[in-house]
């Protein structure tokens, strides 16, 4: 009994000293946000009253409303056609299962290996070289952002994988009833599928609210910028005014943290469809 | 979209022929529901990768390359910044992969006793890193491990060092900051996972090894592991993979400085192609190098973890 309880202390405390180090940086980033940038270079802990200056400020000086925009317009954007795209391929793989359906899936789950930076380049000049003729999707556009990113294997995957438990005499059903199989896929499966589609748009959503290196290498002018380059931006000049930054950082984090918590349990689902 | 519809549309007019007919339409009807995704897939994955390597054949500034064989792998070898580059990303592969998965496992066997209070809020906020940009969470690391940063006042109000850590402006101590860094973000995403799959370890194993004497750590080492090695497999190839790209970071954090100190390889595929003189036909040189070091570091993993899958 006597180790037992040892044992509980010691977990307590590893685990409130994992949790201190975790949580520090965003109590950090949040009370910087209502301090001066002298006092946050002084080591100051407590919230301060700026937070109002800090947010005119910031409005001040960087494009941070269209930022948002941008980066909200490419994020929800990409999560669509990304859910649309994936879903159909991943329901393709799994309801009309073939060999030759196996063998495409399997190189297609390849491209997962592929580093990005291998790619940039390439991109980069596929997208130099239609600029001319098709400037509504050549370099510096939000069709150059999306269109590369927009279909992942990962998703693809995921998608069969959650299908594998669908039960499909429903399907079966449903073509009886007159319709047809694309009717099939959005009258029944997409419904049923609800958690499926939660999961992935929060994670397609996420990852491309927080993109940086293709937004850097694609988008030049700064009325296109997202949030991610504008906070690099910002911590790269050299006479930072902390609490300015920390600021803009917070109002960042925020509507991915508030997703997030809303949606935690579908988040993890997502993460643990990776891998079953 | 369009595309399924279409091939519905499209059968309907062949001449019926009864089940070769009918064979023919669901294999055509199968096939176009995968299509824009197989098509997406080639044109900006596969595609591009044939043209890097090609290009990575090439040489010239900006867009006027011309054929030079073998001439930039030979480049490679006599390159310091390259072999830096390589040097530095593989010390972050072989210290952070480890030491992120020995503590995320660690964390994760502590929040999985059953008699702990608090477990949710132990979770979410070990977990919260995660919910952070890479460029986010980079930019605050810089000012918290600057040189008059709010680190080194903790460190030296508790007597712990006398003098500020240079933690960005020396090259030892910038590539610890860089690794600290991506620990913090990644520790809870890998503990979620250790953590689903604690849960499916049956209880009744720990019991007879409790009862057959076997420590805490015995424990560890002979039930926990073999029974996540699957899972550990996963994290160790995704953490692996995502190390070798590492980019936003370093980008972040130490621009690759002090010096080259800490620059990765992907940073030095960018430099290459948009910071210096654009010379795009290294660049991808330089880029499928990080494509070998991930095939072989894969395949090393599933060595390592031996027989199954």
């Amino acid at each position: 009994m006597k180790t037992n309880k040892a044992k509980l202390i010691f977990n307590y405390t590893v685990l409130s000293i994992a949790t201190i180090v975790s949580i520090f940086p965003f109590l950090w980033m949040i009370v910087s946000a209502t301090n001066k940038s002298v006092d946050v270079t002084q080591g100051r802990l407590l919230p301060g009253a700026h937070l109002i200056d800090n947010i005119k400020n910031l409005l001040h000086s960087v494009e941070l409303v269209p930022a948002l925009f941008n980066s909200a317009k490419i994020s929800i954007l990409t999560t669509i056609l990304s859910l649309i795209i994936a879903s159909l391929a991943g329901y393709g793989f799994e309801i009309y299962r073939s060999k030759a359906k196996d063998i495409v899936f399997n190189i297609l789950l390849l491209s997962m290996m592929i580093p990005f930076a291998a790619l940039m380049v390439p991109l980069f000049k596929m997208f130099g070289s239609i600029s001319q003729s098709f400037p509504l999707i050549g370099i510096d556009t939000m069709a150059a952002v999306i269109l590369p990113t927009v279909t992942t294997a990962f998703l693809i995957f995921f998608f069969r994988q959650s299908t594998k438990m669908f039960p499909q005499d429903i399907l079966e059903a449903g073509r009886i009833d007159g319709l047809s199989e694309l009717g099939v896929f959005f009258k029944i499966y997409v419904p049923t599928m609800k958690t499926t589609y939660a999961a992935a748009a929060i994670i397609t959503f996420m990852s491309s609210w927080n993109s940086y290196l293709w937004p850097l290498v694609i988008l030049q002018s700064p009325e296109n910028q997202t949030i991610p380059l504008l906070i690099s931006n910002l911590g790269s000049s050299y006479s930072p005014d902390y609490g300015v930054i920390m600021t803009a950082i917070v109002i960042a984090t925020l509507p991915v943290a508030l997703i997030f918590f809303i949606m935690q349990k579908h988040f993890v689902a997502g993460m643990m469809g990776s891998v079953k | 979209m369009a595309t399924p519809e279409k091939a519905i549309h499209g059968i309907a007019r062949v001449p019926k022929k009864n089940i070769v007919n009918h064979k023919l339409k669901s294999t055509l009807i199968g096939w176009s529901f995968i299509a824009v995704a197989a098509i997406s897939i080639c044109l900006f994955y596969f595609y591009p990768m044939l043209k890097a390597l090609i290009l990575s054949f090439q040489s010239g500034t900006g867009m006027n390359l011309e054929f030079v064989g073998f001439d930039n792998y030979m480049r490679l070898f006599k390159d310091p910044t390259f072999l830096t580059t390589v040097k530095n990303t593989v010390i972050y592969l072989i210290v952070q992969v480890p030491v992120m998965i020995l503590l995320a496992l660690f964390l994760s066997v502590l929040l999985n006793n059953k008699t702990l209070k608090y477990k949710a809020f132990f979770r979410t906020a070990i977990f919260l890193p995660c919910v952070t940009s890479l460029v986010a969470y980079s930019v605050i690391f810089k000012y918290l491990f600057s040189q008059d940063g709010i680190i080194n006042q903790m460190l030296m109000k508790l007597s712990i060092i006398a003098q500020p850590i240079e933690w960005l402006t020396d090259p030892f101590w910038a590539k610890i900051t860089i690794i600290i860094a991506i620990t913090w973000r990644w520790i809870g995403y890998n503990m979620i996972f250790y953590l689903s799959a604690l849960q499916n370890i049956d209880e009744s194993i720990y019991e007879a090894a409790r009862i057959d004497g076997a420590s805490p750590v015995q424990q560890f080492f002979k039930i926990t592991i073999p029974n996540l090695k699957p899972i550990i497999l996963f994290t160790s190839i995704t953490s692996t993979i995502g190390t070798l790209q590492l980019f936003d970071e370093v980008m972040n954090i130490t621009q690759g400085g002090p010096g080259n100190a800490t620059m990765t390889i992907s940073q030095y595929i960018y430099n290459l192609s948009f910071k210096y003189t654009p010379d795009f036909g290294y660049a991808a040189t330089v880029s499928y190098v990080i494509v070998i070091l991930i095939v072989l570091f894969s395949i090393l993993q599933f060595k390592v973890a031996g027989d199954k899958q």
